[in-house]
């Protein structure tokens, strides 16, 4: 009954009642500049977009080279998410099961993307794949040209997106259980089957939520990607550099549709990453 | 203690058994040298590269790059940046943590959501968000202008635009480490007679402090690396508005590789730093960081 009357006393409260000082002043504060900093600006955005409806953002995003620049951004950044998917799986088995000289060294630098200015990866990457660079003269003999084509924004987005796969895919192969790998061994199961059908499917939460990460940061890439993509309208130009182009030329309406099909598509990738990671933790028991 | 149990004869089978959940030594070799092929190929030579490019044409030349009057005005602005914008997001993280982590009220997941907003918009779009609000036609804009304050095109914007993207580092790596930790050692605190402040500073900072480095390490290099954001709203005016990552673009867009490298050698330097401290951190006080940030 005392609790009772207790819950009923602190219904109106918006937070429940502690010792511990301060919310009033760290509360208000954390909404005060998250809303100046992060929600005004964005809300801006969307109220801007939606001055042009529905109408004006599908003129823009049908104008040709807007459409071109579109597509060659989700096609590339779901190409780079999945190659980084299948290596980041491979770097983080090896990184996670496997003992060899040097590991904790590769292990750190698979955050290099990470730390690394986008600007400065840009640049670098360019370097290396023009046709007198280290990789572009040898690809170049093969007749494969890297540099200033889709294949070098591919390349630039595979950098930028294969520490999303391997960190997030590590914890859970440090999780596996060997118990089920044993069990599935004498059970007469072939190592390929292990693999298979025990090891990968808990896995498979983790290596989705990667996926969708690195797809989500390609999306919305720039420095590293313009640099070597050589920016040819119709063929190598990415959303984001639209962007700017529009910027440059005083279309502000049209930048504004750009980045408002760009944040929507960012807010539907992490809606489908929550949503993984509800229904692995219902599934697996872990994120 | 299980080795001492096990008879050699015993280990043996024990190992044979272990063989059957392990991968043939020809696959193992085999993996190794795909992941460490690719580390190389993708990760290692574009960091190496810098290095190299920077002093293709000697060390003398190398050295030049930095006695220009917008070299050095592009890394005392890029200081000024992360000086001011690294403080501000610290405070920002601090406050954020403790009313999330140490009060339970409604809406608290959806807070933390908003919070990590920052990081999956594209640092093209956190620019012109920025440009909308402050620009001449926007919102924000006439008011300041008619003041005589420049935002866009100058260094407000700048930090403005860096303080956007670099918002959740600190916060994010508070808020899972205090909610860990729980609120017992600050009650006990309080009970004692300590007073609010004194409890945050004797009790709670050297709970926090290693995964508040952490979090103010990755702060800042991203303050300082950051690109597309700054590069919308800064107008590039040499020796003004050029931060260091704009002023390797401008500098590679002349075809001036080496002092466009050398910039680019600073900026790499920072990152190697940043990943050795951080890796430092990650091995030394493991148990003093949050388990949950692993990744950014």
């Amino acid at each position: 009954m005392i609790n009772l009357s207790v819950d009923r006393q602190n219904a109106w409260r918006f937070r429940a009642p502690s010792v511990i000082p301060g919310f009033g002043i760290t509360f208000g504060y954390t909404l005060l500049y998250l809303s100046l900093i992060v929600l005004f600006p964005l809300a801006t955005l969307l109220w801007r977009s939606s001055e042009l409806g529905f109408g004006g953002l599908y003129a823009v995003a049908s104008e040709p080279r807007v459409a071109a620049a579109l597509r060659t951004t989700f096609s590339l950044s779901f190409a780079a998410a999945f190659i980084d998917l299948i290596f980041g799986l491979i770097v983080a088995w090896v990184l996670t099961r496997y003992e060899f000289p040097g590991r904790r060294l590769f292990d750190a630098f698979v955050d290099l993307p990470f730390a690394l200015p986008t600007a400065v990866a840009g640049i670098s990457l360019a370097a290396l794949y023009a046709p007198n660079g280290w990789f572009g003269a040898y690809l170049a003999e093969i007749g494969v040209k890297v540099a200033f084509t889709r294949l070098g924004i591919l390349v630039a987005l595979i950098f930028i997106g294969l520490p999303f796969v391997v960190r997030t895919v590590q914890p859970i192969i440090a999780e596996l259980e060997i118990e089920l790998e044993e069990a599935s061994a004498t059970l007469g199961a072939w190592r390929l089957q292990t693999i298979l059908f025990v090891l990968l499917p808990p896995l498979v939460p983790a290596l989705l939520t990667g996926f969708a990460l690195a797809f989500a940061r390609a999306i919305g890439e720039y420095g590293s990607v313009i640099f070597i993509a050589g920016n040819i309208a119709y063929i190598s130009e990415i959303a984001p550099l639209l962007i700017v182009v529009k910027l440059e030329q005083y279309d502000f309406a049209g930048a504004t549709a750009i980045a408002s099909i760009m944040l929507a598509i960012s807010f539907i990738a992490l809606l489908v990453i929550n949503l993984i990671q509800a229904w692995s933790r219902k599934r697996f028991g872990h994120v | 203690m299980s080795d001492i149990l096990i008879s050699p004869a015993l280990k043996k089978t024990s190992l044979r058994l272990c063989g059957a959940t392990e991968d043939s030594a020809f696959a193992r070799k085999l993996l190794i040298f795909v992941a460490l092929l690719f580390l190389l190929l993708f990760l290692f030579a574009p960091l190496v590269v810098v290095f190299i490019e920077a002093t293709r044409k000697g060390l003398p030349a190398f050295l030049a790059s930095f006695h220009e009057t917008d070299a050095l005005a592009a890394i005392r602005l890029t200081l000024i940046v992360a000086a001011i914008s690294v403080p501000a997001n610290l405070i920002f993280g601090l406050a954020a943590a403790w009313a999330i982590a140490k009060f339970s009220f409604p809406g608290k997941s959806l807070l933390i959501t908003l919070i990590d907003l920052p990081f999956s918009v594209s640092p093209v779009v956190s620019g012109l968000v920025y440009l909308l609000v402050f620009g001449a036609q926007g919102l924000c804009g006439k008011w300041f202008s008619a003041q005589g304050i420049q935002i866009i095109f100058a260094v407000p914007g700048i930090v403005l635009a860096t303080i956007f993207v670099t918002f959740p580092f600190v916060a994010r790596e508070l808020i899972p480490l205090m909610q860990e930790q729980g609120t017992v050692e600050e009650e006990a605190a309080l009970t004692l007679g300590a007073s609010g402040l004194r409890t945050f500073w004797t009790v709670t900072i050297p709970n926090i402090k290693w995964g508040l480095l952490y979090g103010v390490l990755l702060c800042n290099a991203r303050a300082m690396g950051e690109f597309g954001a700054v590069s919308v709203v800064s107008g590039h005016v040499r020796g003004l508005t050029n931060t260091i990552p704009l002023q390797v673009e401008i500098l590679y867009n002349e075809y001036n590789s080496v002092a466009a490298f050398a910039m680019a050698v600073l900026l790499a330097s920072l990152a190697l730093v940043t990943l050795g401290l951080k890796t430092f951190l990650e091995w030394k006080y493991a148990d003093a960081l949050s388990g949950r940030s692993r990744r950014h």
